[in-house]
């Protein structure tokens, strides 16, 4: 459990690190919170020949507003967007999922940005940003681009982000008047990856929701707020539609069930939330 | 003046080892200096079941700079003897493979490097060409006749089988108002220290001694195990114990190959050599409890008196026996009839090898899998009987007039008081309001059930125990064995310090808190003024091959020991003080530091003054005693005798009780059971410590629920290690952890002065079966297997899935394939054998499909990261490959091998990837049709994915082989001129076939 080796370079301007990116080319990997990425070295299942460390780039750690969206850079960790004083008022599905990322220790280190940039199917942070429709900040030496949630995470471990791009920041859009949020997750135990995930938003007119864990992505589908047999009639759709696996810890039969009733238990909890 | 007699045993002190562990001065293997030119060792293993080893060519590896040397099962058959086994049976094992590899992990060969980075890099380039075997994974088709097998000289995958009867069982069954019968499979588990194994090996080429410190925890029956395999006497190889080793239960046995393989290492290498296992090593390959299958039967008269037991035990050992094992299964062989008196007991016991990590001790030691038939077994008899399970149990009890109590199969239970036990325990615990909790829950319609367990725990082994493996004739022939010697030494110093130390290896116990506590007791000190060194040293401490930490030995054993030491330097110091306190010696005190005349305390001498007459003037010494104040203490009790002719066999020398019962509720929706109140009770004899022995309690407790709940090592039909890293084995965090009631009672032993039992394992063996007890109550089911997953628990509530939308059902058949074996139930393991049928599209002629399948180049540019596919033969193929998904990558060499070719229709494909990150092999048939849009192409395949790749990313290979699936899919279209069809898309399943054996890469 020893890496290979590997040249390490410790950013401290993006154009630094973006620089150092175009010139690495495939062989460098962008490094934040490290929490996915080291484990993946020290397995050597990731092998890269550079390493680019951008959480001391002090113009990338911040939060903020803009355009009813919620602005997070690459530098911030995920403990740091928690402990956000106006998280739950402007984001409040954020503050309900947040908590389930790994562990205290682990949301000191890691960073929001890098939960979005790996991509796993069970995390939170995709499934989050997917549900609220947010968008990813992507900057190259050529320069910046955004890219929906939904065009961005393209399956396991797999994203539109281009090799010689860095993910700046993530924008998840403000909360409204009269939504309801909910969030809960199926782990094993406390801080393990979601077997199955679900996020609800719920307004007047519809119910979006949002299934991590199952499919090789987030997905996200909006349903009309209707009588309870719909949602049962819509969540067995959905939850044949993902097109389940088995694993160790599951079966593809116990994830569908789970879609089905969790998913039935976080609509009604959004719905009651609504304001 | 008043001389306080305080006396300290028995009280709840905290520990001396706390402080330094808590600030981080503890001393751990990894923590100790070094020789400067120290080399590292990384072990090459296998990532296949069973293969036979072809060749191993170390070229690269050697060539790599910093790389000392690399060692091969080759060197090992030349420089050492394989390990000694327990029975005569043709299974060599050594300390790397030799010929042949039985296990995923099972080491290859050892690099040693300067440094561990490059031993790893070193130990990526030793190329290995194996051809694998058919591997005898589940035990039941192991231990059949057409298995493959592990030793083909044995003729067998059975080991031993052994049949013994006690009383007369089949009249007891004949005349039975009922016979009950169940079959129970207990898991593969384990237990896991925070550390893990660590070797430095050095040879000292003067004295022709290996000397070796370790985190090895004994028994040090092993040690002439470990001298044998190296050629050495016993005195040849001097083991040594770092100050702190973290953690072991049992595990830090199975170090001993390895301790082997790093001192031949430092006598080929003239280094010392240091190896540090890591979390992915020590999972797939450090140790595991036996798994065991037992069908169990029970003749019960109406009221529910059991008066017979028939106990069928097929235990699993892995690939090798190593000693000691089959322990597991003898050492509560004697006590199979657990708390309650049966007098007619019949047991079949098959010792069976399978192609999986060998198994070692694991804390509770045959105890989990016995109380998990037989708790499991009572439960049931209450269900069939309509009686209430508590009062089964305690129709059954050994009643407390009749110990000390010899069980059927020869079990000598010490003390007890069973009843009162449990009377205690449902008064003081609230088993009345747990049933009415129940009533209320099961009126509002919820899930909740009660569990009980009852059993007695073995402590301290009879050394003997394992020869009832044998025959009373070979017993005969092979001499006797028996008993276990405990030793400690109390050294006073010249000024009257005190130190111990003992035949012991804590792994953070609490033992240099108890011997401090009878030391000071007998010599009428404070603790704090007795030191210990317990990093034992077999050149200069005492021992006996008993020694080590293990069985619960410390409190029946080696702190009788130490007591004994102390109180021989007390007569000694009693006899020097009387003269000078003018009272004869048996009017001698020792308290508050002080040694006083009984009736006059005033009369009274230092301690430390009274010691130092034996080092400032011997001359003074009584007549007739012996010189130096350094006396050693040795403990052998009498009633661990060895097994008789009879076959009976008394495994243990304490036996405590252990009552349990618990409330459980399982959600509906998530099978997930939560447990809502825990009780249990212990009667260990006397505690030495009570803050000890419920530090011990609770962490047997949260592994037994680990045990119950989450921790499982999963293997697939072929043999595949699917839970190597700390997300797929799981163990409980203190999120999980429930706070129990621990309630005591204490009976003393007679057979130890100290009255004390061993207490460490108890719930390691009821808890399991306790909480699966409850969640049988609460889901009125009649069995269940561990661990209780939430989704095999789901499986059995949820009921008929219901169907897919009628648009959905459509692309089912072509959705399921890949894993439609896998977790087709609740209790079949998920693994990594994917396999399936279908079909696709290819907007091209079959013509042009055929000319791309069997062109090398158009092959090359198809398979992703193949550059170039080099002739091996007709129609076989091997390449280089770099496969990967997202941020994972890793080099495989690939075979692909076309047959049975019928141009330009049919073709089979077979190959295998091998490679650092793991291994696949897989084959498939493929038949080509024409269509109007191009050519249907259908397929059936079946892959397994082995390795470093199967352990750590099962989550993610199925995903990941869709990915490479999608590459291949969208190369091959490619190259044909066309482009992938819409319709087609979802069904690339023969293409994902070819690239899930590529896909080792997830």
């Amino acid at each position: 459990m020893k890496p290979m080796a590997f040249d390490y370079l410790r950013a401290e301007t993006l154009e630094a690190a973006l620089e150092a990116l175009r010139q690495g080319g495939e062989d460098a990997r962008l490094l934040a919170g490290g929490q996915s990425l080291i484990a993946m070295l020290n397995l050597r299942l990731a092998r890269p020949a550079i390493l680019i460390d951008i959480s001391r780039i002090k113009t990338l750690a911040y939060i903020r507003e803009a355009g009813g969206m919620i602005e997070v850079g690459a530098a911030t960790t995920q403990a740091e967007l928690l402990r956000w004083p106006g998280l739950s008022e402007k984001v409040p599905l954020l503050a309900l999922a947040l908590p389930h990322v790994g562990h205290y220790q682990t949301r000191n280190k890691g960073t929001v940005c890098g939960s979005i940039a790996h991509a796993d199917p069970s995390s939170e942070l995709p499934l989050s940003l997917a549900l609220l429709r947010g968008e990813v900040v992507l900057r190259s030496t050529g320069g910046q681009r955004i890219v929906s949630a939904e065009d961005f995470q393209t399956g396991l471990l797999s994203t539109a982000r281009r090799a010689d791009e860095i993910i700046t920041a993530v924008r998840f859009p403000c909360g409204q008047p009269g939504e309801g949020h909910a969030f809960c997750e199926m782990a094993r135990r406390h801080g393990d990856l979601a077997i199955v995930a679900v996020a609800v938003k719920a307004t007047r007119e519809s119910v979006v929701i949002g299934i991590g864990g199952v499919a090789d992505r987030p997905r996200v589908r909006e349903l009309p707020v209707q009588a309870d047999s719909g949602f049962d009639d819509a969540l067995n759709a959905l939850a044949w539609d993902l097109d389940a696996m088995d694993d160790i810890h599951a079966t593809a039969r116990y994830r569908r069930q789970l879609v089905r009733r969790l998913g039935r238990r976080m609509i009604e909890e959004a719905l009651s939330w609504r304001n | 003046m008043q001389q306080e007699k305080t006396k300290f045993v028995g009280q709840p002190l905290e520990r001396v080892e706390d402080a330094a562990l808590l600030s981080g001065h503890g001393r751990f293997v990894d923590d100790l200096a070094v020789r400067a030119d120290t080399l590292a060792a990384a072990i090459v293993r296998s990532p296949h079941a069973h293969a036979e080893i072809r060749g191993i060519d170390v070229a690269a590896a050697l060539a790599l700079p910093g790389v000392a040397a690399v060692l091969t099962g080759e060197d090992i058959r030349k420089l050492s003897d394989p390990f000694l086994v327990v029975i005569k049976q043709p299974m060599e094992q050594w300390s790397l493979a030799v010929d042949r590899v039985r296990y995923v992990g099972e080491p290859v060969a050892l690099v040693l490097a300067a440094d561990r980075y490059r031993a790893e890099d070193a130990a990526d380039l030793v190329e290995v060409s194996y051809q694998p075997l058919p591997p005898a994974v589940d035990p039941k088709l192991a231990a059949r006749d057409d298995a493959p097998l592990l030793f083909e000289q044995m003729g067998t995958n059975v080991a031993s089988a052994r049949k013994f009867s006690y009383g007369d069982p089949d009249k007891a069954f004949a005349e039975a108002d009922k016979v009950l019968t169940l079959e129970v499979e207990y898991p593969r588990n384990s237990l896991t220290p925070i550390e893990c194994f660590a070797v430095v090996a050095e040879y000292h080429p003067g004295e022709g001694v290996f000397d070796v410190m370790s985190n090895f925890q004994g028994p040090f029956t092993t040690q002439p195990v470990m001298a044998r395999a190296l050629r050495v006497a016993g005195t040849g190889l001097r083991l040594r114990a770092p100050p702190n080793s973290g953690g072991s239960f049992g595990v830090k046995q199975s170090v001993f190959p390895y301790i082997v393989l790093m001192a031949i290492a430092a006598r080929q290498t003239g280094r010392p050599v240091k190896w540090i296992e890591d979390r992915l090593e020590h999972l797939t390959a450090g140790n595991s409890a036996p798994n065991r299958v037992t069908t169990i039967s029970a003749a019960v008269k109406a009221d529910g008196k059991v008066t017979a037991l028939r106990l069928d035990h097929l235990d699993d050992y892995g690939a090798f026996l190593r000693s000691p094992m089959p322990g597991p299964i003898y050492r509560m062989h004697g006590a199979s009839t657990g708390a309650y008196d049966i007098r007619h007991l019949a047991i079949d016991v098959r010792v069976v090898m399978t192609n999986k990590m060998p198994a070692g001790l694991v804390r509770g030691f045959g105890g989990p899998q016995l109380y998990y038939a037989l708790e499991r077994l009572m439960h049931r008899i209450a269900v069939e009987l309509q009686l209430d399970p508590l009062a089964v149990i305690r129709r059954n009890l050994i009643a407390a007039e009749s110990f000390p109590y010899r069980a059927a199969a020869g079990a000598l239970l010490d003390s007890g008081d069973y009843a009162t036990a449990i009377a205690t325990a449902v008064e003081s615990g609230g088993l009345a309001e747990l049933k009415r909790r129940r009533e209320r829950a099961r009126a509002e319609g919820r899930l909740y059930g009660i569990g009980h367990a009852a059993i007695v725990e073995p402590g301290m082994s009879n050394l003997g125990y394992l020869s009832t493996i044998l025959t009373a004739e070979e017993r005969d022939k092979a001499g006797p064995k028996n008993g276990a010697v405990s030793m400690a030494t109390v050294n006073v110093d010249p000024l009257g310090a005190v130190s111990v130390n003992a035949d012991t290896v804590p792994q953070g116990q609490g033992h240099a808190t108890v011997l401090s506590q009878i030391v000071a007791d007998e010599l009428g000190l404070r603790p704090s003024d007795i030191t210990t060194a317990l990093d034992l040293d077999t050149h200069k401490d005492p021992w006996s091959i008993a020694a080590g930490s293990y069985s619960c030995r410390f409190t029946p054993g080696t702190a009788v020991a130490a007591k004994i030491a102390a109180g021989k330097i007390r007569d000694k110091l009693a006899r020097i003080a009387a003269p000078m306190l003018n009272v004869p010696a048996g009017a001698v005190e020792f308290g508050g530091g002080k040694i006083f005349a009984a009736d006059n305390p005033d009369n009274a001498l230092k301690f430390s003054r009274v010691a130092g007459v034996t080092h400032w003037a011997p001359a003074t010494m009584p007549d007739g005693m012996e010189q130096g104040m350094r006396e050693t203490g040795v403990w052998s009790p009498p009633q661990i005798d060895a097994t008789n002719a009879q076959d009976q066999t008394n495994s243990s020398l304490t036996y405590g009780f252990v009552f349990d019962f618990c409330g459980v509720e399982i959600d509906p929706d998530t099978g997930q059971t939560r447990i809502d109140r825990y009780v249990t009770m212990h009667d260990s004899g006397k505690l030495l410590n009570p803050l000890i022995a419920d530090g011990q309690i609770l962490g047997a407790f949260v592994q037994g629920l680990g045990a119950a709940l989450y921790e499982e090592f999963i293997y697939d039909e072929d043999g595949n290690f699917l839970s190597g890293t700390f997300s797929d084995y799981l163990v409980p965090s203190a999120c999980e952890a429930v706070e129990p009631l621990i309630l005591h009672m204490e009976t003393p032993s007679p057979f130890t002065p100290l009255g004390a039992k061993g207490l460490a394992e108890g719930n390691c063996m009821s808890t399991p079966v306790c909480v699966a007890n409850a969640v049988c109550d609460a889901l009125a089911i009649e069995h269940i297997t561990l661990p209780l997953s939430p989704a095999k628990v789901a499986a059995l509530i949820h009921g008929e899935e219901p169907p897919p939308p009628a648009a959905a059902a459509i692309d089912e058949a072509a959705r399921s394939p890949v894993g439609a074996k896998l977790g087709s139930g609740p209790g079949s393991g998920p693994g990594t054998g994917l396999s399936g049928t279908g079909e696709t599209l290819i907007p091209a002629p079959p013509e042009t499909v055929w000319r791309t399948l069997l062109d090398p180049d158009a092959l090359a540019a198809v398979i992703p990261g193949c550059d170039r596919l080099e002739l091996t033969g007709e129609n076989e193929y091997r390449a280089t490959v770099s496969l990967g998904v997202g941020p994972v990558r890793g080099r495989f060499v690939a075979t692909v091998k076309l047959s049975e070719l019928e141009p330009p229709r049919a073709a089979t494909l077979s190959g295998g990837l091998d490679g650092p990150l793991g291994s696949a092999v897989g084959s498939g048939r493929v038949h080509l049709e024409p269509a109007p849009e191009g050519t249907k192409v259908g397929y059936t395949y079946e892959v397994a994915i082995g390795g470093k790749v199967a352990a750590v990313g099962g989550r993610m290979l199925e995903g990941a082989a869709r990915i490479l699936v999608k590459q291949f899919f969208e190369r091959l279209a490619a190259q044909i001129g066309g482009a992938p069809t819409a319709a087609a898309a979802p069904r690339w399943q023969w293409w994902r076939r070819l690239l899930a054996w590529l896909g080792g890469a997830s």
